[in-house]
């Protein structure tokens, strides 16, 4: 199987992203101004500052070529996987439930946190058990996650939730502490938290790589199937 | 034609900037102002005022956490 990472103007997570999917598959880059997902599996939509970010993080990126194929790509049951700045990208462009805000506290944060797997059942997460906790950092400055209660109670009803972080480890005033959520059919997800910097026993913590190992797994379970 | 889109926090949801705005204020001896909310103003030039509401809810705006108000100036002033 193959990992497609999507690198936009101020893209700067994508080679970590890169790299990450690399331990566990196949993996090259896209380009923002392609149509082509190049017959990637998975999509990966990595973190950074995408076209500068400007108007509302993720706003402009979502009208970038690529996206009208991930839209495709995603639509059509296909892996889709938003690390930070690809969260708020999927987030605008309507494919996840909800929006990130700026922090609480005003700042850009930069931080290893502790977040619990709530669902294990999915594409993303099925490597590990269902209350893991995870070590991964975060490091954004609009990560505030939000959506009206109404949303949250059919996301929490369909399992749309996916990480929350642990008491205490809420870093940015994120509604009922999630930190990654997915779509209903649970093909897309995104999460504030990156799990690309959290897969080599240098940086401290390789919990990350449990997501893209259970992506690997999965992608190759349905080829073969 | 001049237009003007003021977009807001929608009521409710938790503003932080205009927060710290609001705490700002007192130390400048600026006392009794309350509910500060900071948003954004865009101002556009456009051929057809009918596309603006459009406009604003497929790009300027986020309506799930954004209010927006949309001002068309029926006179241009120097």
């Amino acid at each position: 199987m193959k990992f497609g990472v999507v690198r936009f103007p101020g893209s700067c997570d994508e080679m970590d992203a890169l790299l990450a999917c690399r331990r566990y598959a196949d993996a090259e880059l896209l380009w923002h101004g392609d149509q082509d997902l190049k017959g990637v599996d998975v999509v990966v939509i990595p973190g950074g500052f995408s076209y500068g970010d400007y108007l509302r993080v993720g706003a402009i990126a979502r009208f970038s070529p690529v996206m009208g194929a991930v839209q495709e790509h995603a639509r059509a049951g296909g892996l889709v996987f938003g690390i930070c700045n690809g969260f708020q990208v999927l987030c605008e462009a309507g494919l996840l439930p909800g929006a990130l805000l700026p922090n609480n506290g005003l700042r850009f944060l930069c931080r290893q946190v502790e977040v619990e797997v709530v669902n294990a059942d999915t594409p993303f997460t099925h490597g590990s058990d269902a209350g893991q906790v995870l070590s991964v950092p975060v490091k954004h400055m609009s990560g505030r996650y939000y959506a009206p209660e109404e949303m949250l109670g059919e996301m929490d009803a369909h399992g749309q939730i996916i990480l929350r972080y642990r008491a205490g480890f809420n870093p940015n005033g994120s509604v009922a502490d999630i930190a990654g959520v997915a779509n209903e059919a649970k093909n897309v997800m995104g999460l504030m938290p990156h799990p690309e910097h959290a897969v080599d026993p240098l940086t401290g913590s390789t919990d990350g790589g449990l997501l893209f190992e259970s992506l690997a797994r999965h992608a190759d379970a349905l080829a073969a199937a | 034609m001049k237009a003007r889109v003021l977009i807001r926090p929608k009521e409710g949801i938790l503003d932080p900037q205009g927060q710290a705005v609001e705490r700002a204020l007192p130390a400048l001896g600026f006392g009794g102002v309350s509910e500060v909310r900071v948003g954004r103003l865009v101002e556009l030039e456009v051929e057809d005022p009918s596309r603006i509401a459009e406009l604003c809810e497929r790009l300027l705006a986020n309506t799930l956490i954004e209010d927006f108000e949309i001002e068309v100036a029926d006179e241009v002033t120097p």
